[in-house]
């Protein structure tokens, strides 16, 4: 059944307590601003565990890290003198990604994430439901546009307003007037576009969706013939197209892996499944067994359990 | 019947998507394409850096360097004076990259030139091992009319600031035609040795600078390619390269020559008398004098 916007994640918390319920939301804020932290840290205290920014920046003064679609750009815009170090650090970021998955980026590490998060948590406490028609391949176009202007201009063209390089930067060396763009993402987040920037529009969502495409870690639906269609999940998955072709596919023989390289292994899904649906686990082998749910479980009997409460609501 | 019934409605059905599809397509192609018009245009305006702004030793020609620069700002953290800032969203500068301002943070020039080591991607160029061959910008001698010196008052801060001492900037001396009996030690810089540290203008003690760093394509000048120094082309060969000019010859009367490059008309000194020619070197006939022509032939 599925549970009223107003009750969504009770049934979670109702099982698994508030902790439990927002396990894997605490551990991506803490990983989020730790990380912010990490290249503060330098600055504030003189500790230069990490220097620079998300574009490029080394680990101790030694390992070199840097955003591999940064060196497309680079090379698109016709600078093909670049440096080794650029190149190894590169690599090490690709390969890191398309171990634990691409989008893991996004969700885990951009600091973008907590804005348009923050826009959409605002968006359903409004109860705002209209949405510009925004197609997620829109993706596609901007990651393909970045490459262009880098080339027609012979410049990282994208990075001057690129939000995401903005804010992390802006947050480690001062943003300027920059806020108003992150603003700008926030608002078109919440009254435009629903998941408009990170789900619809951003070039390096696209771009580590690539390299996700073929990454280990995935968010596994092992436990799907638990799902009773309560269609929280739906409801906070920023992309919420990867979620039928794994939970809904157990009739045709389909894998219980999410498996697109949308999915940004921001667990969301798992805290709000009240269930047990999800869990985190690699692409051929499942981590967590799943458990068929106890004859004692509220979902079959409790009467204040969100999800036993018959809504009109149509299931999208 | 019912076939073609099914048929044409599946067909329908497969226009109305393919349209959507078109359109969809065209709607997403046309946003995503004005956005990266704009982007470009935004680009092209951002290549201009503002005169005030130099970039970290090391950096690429400015074109290069936009294209090399990931904004990064290791060179920023790596700078031990703080002086390097990455542009903000707003300012002239392009979005994120370092730069400093001579008045305000000038580059001290580090012999190791930390900034430079760690850049990732070579946009900075690690292959300048010394800081004084770097060319951030060249110095220039902006106002001649409120530089103190140019007025014959002794200043030389930015002289004396100079970390290439002497052979950046030089004293010249010049007439002070105001007193009439005094010497300018006027600043002069020579591009060769500038660095375009900015030490000069942050040191110089106007409200607003008379000296100031500028990026060199702005600070200098360029001679025709075609234009050959005969006195250096000379110098290099070790021989005139063109048939040397005939001497101009002068008519001028015995005793009598031209210098062409010092006193010009110059009277021989007369050759000494003979001894014993008399006791007094003046006859005591005046017309003996008189007769005796200017080179003083008897």
């Amino acid at each position: 059944m599925v549970t009223p916007l107003k009750d969504l994640g009770k049934d979670a918390i109702a099982v698994k307590g508030w902790f439990g319920a927002h396990k894997w939301l605490l551990l991506r804020r803490a990983t989020q601003v730790g990380i912010l932290v990490l290249f503060l840290i330098g600055p504030w205290a003189g500790l230069w565990l990490l220097k620079g920014n998300l574009a490029a920046s080394t680990v101790l003064d030694t390992v070199p890290l840097t955003d591999p679609l940064l060196v497309l750009q680079m090379l698109a815009a016709g600078f093909v003198g670049l440096a080794s170090t650029a190149l190894l650090g590169a690599a090490i970021v690709a390969v890191f990604y398309v171990l634990v998955g691409g989008r893991a980026y996004c969700s885990w590490v951009c600091p973008v994430n907590i804005v348009t998060d923050g826009a959409h948590w605002l968006r359903r406490r409004l109860d705002i439901r209209q949405s510009a028609r925004l197609k997620p391949s829109a993706r596609w176009w901007m990651l393909g546009l970045t490459l262009v202007v880098s080339a027609a201009t012979g410049t990282l063209a994208f990075e001057l307003v690129n939000p995401v390089s903005m804010l992390h930067r802006g947050l480690i060396f001062g943003i300027g007037i920059g806020w108003a763009v992150i603003a700008a993402i926030f608002l078109f987040d919440l009254f435009v576009a629903r998941h408009g920037w990170c789900g619809h529009l951003c070039p390096m969502g696209a771009f580590y969706g690539l390299l996700g495409s073929a990454s280990l870690v995935r968010v596994r639906a092992d436990g799907r013939d638990n799902c009773d269609d309560c269609m929280e999940c739906y409801e906070v998955c920023p992309e919420p197209q990867v979620i039928p072709p794994a939970v809904k596919s157990a009739a045709a023989g389909g894998s219980p892996v999410i498996l697109s390289g949308a999915c940004t292994n921001c667990g969301r899904c798992i805290d709000i499944c009240p269930n047990d649906v999800y869990a985190f686990g690699l692409r051929g082998r499942a981590l967590v067994t799943p458990r068929p749910l106890p004859a004692d479980h509220p979902r079959n009997s409790a009467p204040g359990f969100a999800s036993n409460v018959q809504d009109d609501r149509k299931i999208a | 019947m019912s076939t073609d019934k099914e048929t044409s409605g599946t067909s329908a059905n497969w226009l109305k998507s393919r349209r959507k599809f078109l359109a969809d397509m065209a709607r997403t192609a046309c946003g995503v394409g004005l956005f990266g018009l704009a982007v470009g245009l935004y680009a092209e305006k951002s290549r201009a850096l503002p005169p005030t702004a130099l970039r970290p030793p090391g950096a690429l020609p400015e074109n290069d360097f936009l294209a090399a620069c990931v904004r990064c700002g290791i060179c920023v953290r790596d700078c031990p004076y703080d002086i390097l800032k990455l542009a903000t969203l707003g300012e002239e500068v392009a979005t994120g990259t370092p730069y400093f301002t001579a008045r305000t943070g000038p580059c001290e020039m580090c012999e190791d030139i930390p900034c430079i080591v760690n850049c990732p991607t070579g946009a900075l160029d690690t292959g300048l091992k010394d800081i004084a061959k770097a060319r951030m910008g060249l110095a220039v001698v902006v106002d001649h009319e409120s530089c103190i010196a140019f007025q014959g008052l002794r200043c030389e801060i930015c002289f004396n600031t100079c970390p290439v001492r002497g052979k950046a900037i030089k004293l010249e001396y010049r007439a002070n035609k105001r007193s009439g009996k005094h010497a300018l030690f006027v600043p002069v810089v020579y591009s060769g040795d500038c660095t375009g540290c900015g030490l000069c203008e942050k040191a110089c003690i106007l409200e607003a600078a008379a000296i100031k760093v500028l990026p060199i394509a702005l600070a200098r000048g360029a001679l025709g390619h075609h234009y050959r120094l005969g006195w250096e082309q000379q110098g290099e060969a070790g021989r005139p390269l063109v048939t040397p000019d005939q001497e101009h010859r002068y008519n001028l009367p015995d005793g009598v020559h031209y210098e062409h490059s010092g006193r010009g008309l110059v009277v021989d000194e007369p050759a000494a008398p003979a001894p014993g020619a008399g006791d007094t070197p003046f006859s005591s006939n005046p017309l003996d004098t008189l007769n005796r022509g200017i080179g003083g032939a008897k």
